[in-house]
């Protein structure tokens, strides 16, 4: 016998170490990925993919406030300086390199590969006198100054041809030389970062290396009173994972210190406080052992749902203890433990759940809390009775628990009062339910509402994208990629003449697809027959043909140059656009992502996706509306969770149902379950919270919980009457569960947040409703 | 040979200063006073790589004191505006629009005829250093860049009028090519 208990003992200890060697491998992270889809659409992985690698997932917004525009162009100027030669950014721009100057001579030296008007047409006698003449023209206009310069090499006007396909669209203002904000108050730049917005290590190196260039160039420069002030997705990633990883052991020791307290008060004693803990660790550390193991990764806000769960786990051994010390350990097992596995099951049905859940976090805390709960139920029935030994003594319940327990006989006096309020709530909520939910995902986000109008107040400083818009298209290799992005450009052209789009971006206009760039190069003719056909076609031209030598020889060299390739466009700003759009997938292939302008009159800069969608039809483009596709997902999960929260809910009726096996008893114990959902979220529509996702999910969990506080009661209504010692163990084990769950309301994370503030109330009203509603009249059932 | 011309002008205008002491703030006053309205314009660029000089022509309007619209009509449309601090050009269906302050060459060409249209001499001497020759009815302004982004573009602009009147501008760049443009009022009160 006693070897048995050493070997469970032993077989504990095993699975303990095996738990902390995976959770000491374990990878944690925090980014957005707990919120992207585990099984995306084609246009949803277009979501994920913008958002953990797109451009604007790398660009950081700068802007530095105080002192004068002089002093911050300076600051701004050095800063600049001395980020540029850092690998760590593609690029830092504040405006003082004028546009595309720097950009100039790659687009000079390949003006034959990327103008579109490079055609055997454009070389012959009459192509070469209309392309001139027009070049002439152009030299007229205040545009044509800028091109003056390059008339004897490009008298047919390709490097504009080409500079003509970029749209600037709006610029910053600015300030002394360089970019500032609307106001010209402060002044803005703008860096892109080569770490991936996914890439968190990376992007938080980049933010604490850009705050020390500040501080460096401030003292350098004897400056101060001036601020940095940074945004950007990557910035909000960082953020993010502080928060969650300040509030993780915050949340915990809020949660283990009132845990301790209510323990230490109830046990009077250090040994038992410490063998109930040991069921709620176990619990824990299975928990994120079992995530990592299933998921690879475990996210930051799952270990921070742990303080939860310990108030939950933490039930078991209360139960045994305060229970089990009356009436000796089998008798326990006997009388109790058939309750507490009811709870125990109906705990593990709300929590599986979530487990089928499209949402990878909301699966993960479902897994988590599942393998949390058993493990603790388990360590409790089988583990903690080893250890504890028949050596312990919790003190008898003082005599207050006496008088509640008197007092609960009248509880039932009270259901009418229930029932009146019950139906106040149900008819406010009723009346209410127009505004009762909030049906945006950005109300799960972590970014405040002053970071996030900070962020959209320079974005249109900087008039930096959004990309709310976007093609994407899928190829085998960079070829083939180029290609469809020509052939959806062609598309796409139509639909900017007819004025359905503003314009579009993409990277087969700084790198064409070899075949495109094969058939400008052989349309250019050799020198001997371009020089005759210039003689004929300039003989009345203001531009002789004998002052265009360096125009035959450029011509000359872009035919022996030959196509030009990716790695032609290295050290020129054109590189991270191309990059920015054309991009290797991890698993094979690559991926074109055209950015989409609305037309300029469009309503709310709107673009008609079913135009998009038939222009594109057959095409292997696909049109993606980032904006449409964030709501569609949010309100996927939201349907999902709904349909989840009831089967969840309905699995533990039917538990329920057939372990009560009294329609009676089930319908009171539903009833006290439903009622404090009802009230729950009366009184958070009455705080002036909107609800959300994990407010629902938070309902299925007071259900999912509170049974087990209304099993207790519903045991006298099954003959067994209420004791005091029973009493007590179900109001602390309450109280702890509120403690639990109720840390995570101070969360500033609103996914924890939403959890704590619906199930820690839930849990208190579920255990006093329980009392009036499933507490028979008297304590005891009228028939036996 | 047309070289020559622009310098008879101003010489013409060095003739005529002698007469009376006209001097910049009183020519600013009366440029202030303009109402602004439409003007034809003609403008020659003379560039050392062509044989001849390119031609354009078309209307101006001018709303003081932020507003400039020069529509080139011949030999192809072209519509550019400066409105404050925005430059905009339109072009084959075409649209830039650019920031003033990044781009010494829009203020080099344009800003420099709206402030002497407005009388804004705080922006002109921002940017250059200005001379007068002549009088009220017949003056020659000439502005020559100190903006080391102007001057590297531009040796000087002359500019002719009468009264408020803007009768002829002229761009000499530091290559020698330049632009002369002369500028006739449409009577449109």
């Amino acid at each position: 016998m006693k070897s048995l208990k050493l070997r469970i003992f032993l077989l504990w200890l095993l699975c303990m170490l095996a738990g902390s060697v995976v959770v000491w491998n374990s990878r944690f992270s925090a980014d957005m990925s707990f919120f992207l889809p585990s099984k995306p659409s084609a246009e949803q992985r277009a979501l994920v993919g913008q958002l953990q690698d797109g451009t604007v997932s790398r660009l950081l917004m700068l802007s530095i406030e105080g002192a004068d525009a002089a002093q911050r162009a300076s600051v701004s100027r050095e800063l600049r300086q001395r980020l540029a030669n850092n690998p760590a950014y593609v690029s830092v721009q504040n405006g003082e390199a004028g546009g595309l100057e720097g950009e100039r001579d790659v687009l000079l030296r390949y003006r034959y590969q990327l103008s579109p008007s490079v055609s055997p047409d454009r070389f012959t006698e009459a192509g070469l006198r209309a392309a001139v003449a027009n070049t002439i023209d152009l030299l007229s206009s205040p545009a044509g100054l800028m091109f003056k310069p390059y008339l004897a090499r490009d008298p047919t006007g390709e490097l504009l041809e080409v500079i003509a396909q970029f749209n600037p669209g709006a610029q910053p203002e600015t300030r002394a030389g360089v970019w500032a904000s609307r106001n010209g108050e402060r002044a803005m730049l703008l860096a892109q970062t080569r770490a991936q917005g996914s890439d968190t290590d990376g992007q938080a190196a980049v933010i604490a290396d850009l705050q020390q260039v500040f501080a460096q160039v401030l003292s350098a420069q004897h400056r101060s009173g001036m601020t940095l002030q940074i945004s950007g997705p990557g910035k909000f990633a960082v953020q993010a994972r502080e928060t969650i990883q300040a509030e993780v052991s915050r949340l915990f020791f809020v949660s283990m210190a009132g845990i301790v307290g209510v323990l230490l008060w109830v046990y009077r004693s250090p040994r038992l406080l410490a063998l109930g803990l040991l069921p709620m660790l176990s619990g824990a550390l299975a928990g994120v052992a079992v995530v990592s193991l299933v998921h690879g990764t475990v996210f930051g806000i799952t270990v921070g749902f742990g303080s939860a769960l310990i108030g939950e786990a933490v039930d078991y051994a209360i139960y045994f203890f305060v229970q089990s010390g009356r009436m000796g350990l089998d008798n326990w097992r006997r009388v109790f433990w058939p309750t507490v596995r009811l709870g125990v099951l109906t705990s593990a049905l709300g929590f599986g759940a979530l487990l089928f859940s499209g949402f990878p976090g909301l699966s993960q805390l479902g897994l988590y809390a599942l393998s949390g709960v058993v493990t603790a139920a388990l360590v409790t029935r089988f583990v903690l009775p080893t250890l504890a030994g028949a050596q312990f003594c919790v003190p008898a319940p003082r005599p207050w628990v006496h008088r509640v327990l008197t007092g609960l006989v009248h509880a039932h006096r009270l259901r009418a009062l229930v029932g009146l309020l019950a139906l106040l709530a149900g008819g406010y909520l009723w009346q209410q339910r127009a505004s009762l939910w909030d049906a945006n995902l950005s109300a799960l986000s972590t970014v405040s509402q002053a970071e996030a109008a900070a962020d959209s107040r320079m974005r249109a400083d900087l008039a930096a994208p959004d990309a709310r818009y976007l093609v994407t298209i899928g190829a085998a290799d960079q070829e083939s990629a180029l290609q469809a992005a020509e052939r959806a450009g062609a598309q796409l052209d139509r639909l900017v003449e007819q004025g359905v789009i503003g314009g579009y971006d993409s990277p087969a206009r700084f790198l064409p697809s070899t075949l495109l760039q094969t058939r400008r190069l052989v349309s250019l003719p050799v020198a001997d027959v371009l020089q005759t056909r210039l003689r004929a076609a300039l003989i009345d031209s203001p531009l002789g043909a004998d002052k265009l030598a360096p125009f035959v020889a450029d011509v000359q060299a872009a035919r022996s140059a030959g196509v030009m390739r990716r790695a032609d466009l290295n050290g020129s700003a054109l590189a991270l656009v191309v990059d920015s759009m054309l991009m290797p997938v991890h698993s094979g292939g690559w991926t074109v992502m055209m950015p989409l302008r609305p037309a300029a009159n469009a309503p709310d800069a709107d673009i008609p996706p079913e135009k998009l969608r038939t222009a594109l039809a057959g095409s292997g483009a696909l049109f993606v509306d980032l904006k449409a596709e964030f709501d569609a997902l949010y309100s996927g999960y939201m349907d999902q969770a709904v349909r989840l929260s009831l089967a969840g809910f309905l699995a533990i009726v039917v538990l329920l149902a057939l372990t009560l096996r009294s329609r009676a008893r089930l319908l009171r114990v539903l009833l006290a379950l439903v009622l404090t959902v009802l009230g729950v979220i009366a009184l958070l529509h009455l705080a002036g919270v909107r609800l959300h996702l994990l407010h629902l999910v938070g309902m299925l969990l007071i259900v999912a919980v509170g049974s087990n506080y209304a099993l207790f009661f519903d045991r006298a209504a099954g003959g067994e009457p209420l004791d005091a010692a029973t009493l007590l163990s179900i109001a602390v084990a309450t109280l702890t569960t509120a403690i639990g769950f109720g840390a995570l309301a101070l969360s500033s994370v609103p996914v924890l947040q939403a959890i704590g503030v619906t199930v820690g109330p839930g849990a208190v009203l579920a255990l006093l409703l329980s009392a009036v509603l499933v507490y028979p009249a008297g304590g005891r059932c009228p028939q036996k | 040979m047309i070289r020559r011309f622009g310098l008879i002008l101003l010489l013409l205008g060095f003739a005529t200063s002698a007469q009376a002491a006209f001097d910049i703030e009183q020519l600013m006053a009366e440029l202030t006073q303009h109402k602004g309205g439409r003007a034809r314009f003609v403008e020659k660029r003379h560039i050392a790589l062509l044989d001849k000089p390119v031609q354009s022509s078309g209307e101006m309007l001018y709303n003081p004191p932020d507003r400039l619209e020069k529509r080139t009509l011949l030999p192809k449309a072209e519509t550019m505006v400066l409105d404050k601090d925005q430059l905009s050009l339109e072009r084959d269906k075409r649209k830039l629009s650019i920031n003033l302050s990044s781009r010494p060459e829009a203020i080099a060409f344009v800003d420099s005829i709206r402030s002497t249209l407005s009388g804004n001499r705080r922006t002109l001497e921002r940017n250059y250093t200005l001379n007068l020759q002549g009088e009220s009815k017949q003056w020659v302004l000439t502005l020559v860049p100190i903006e080391p982004a102007i001057s590297a573009l531009l040796q000087r602009i002359t500019i002719n009028g009468s009264k408020s009147q803007v009768r002829y501008i002229e761009y000499l760049q530091v290559d020698g090519d330049r632009s002369e443009i002369t500028i006739e009022p449409i009577d449109n009160q």
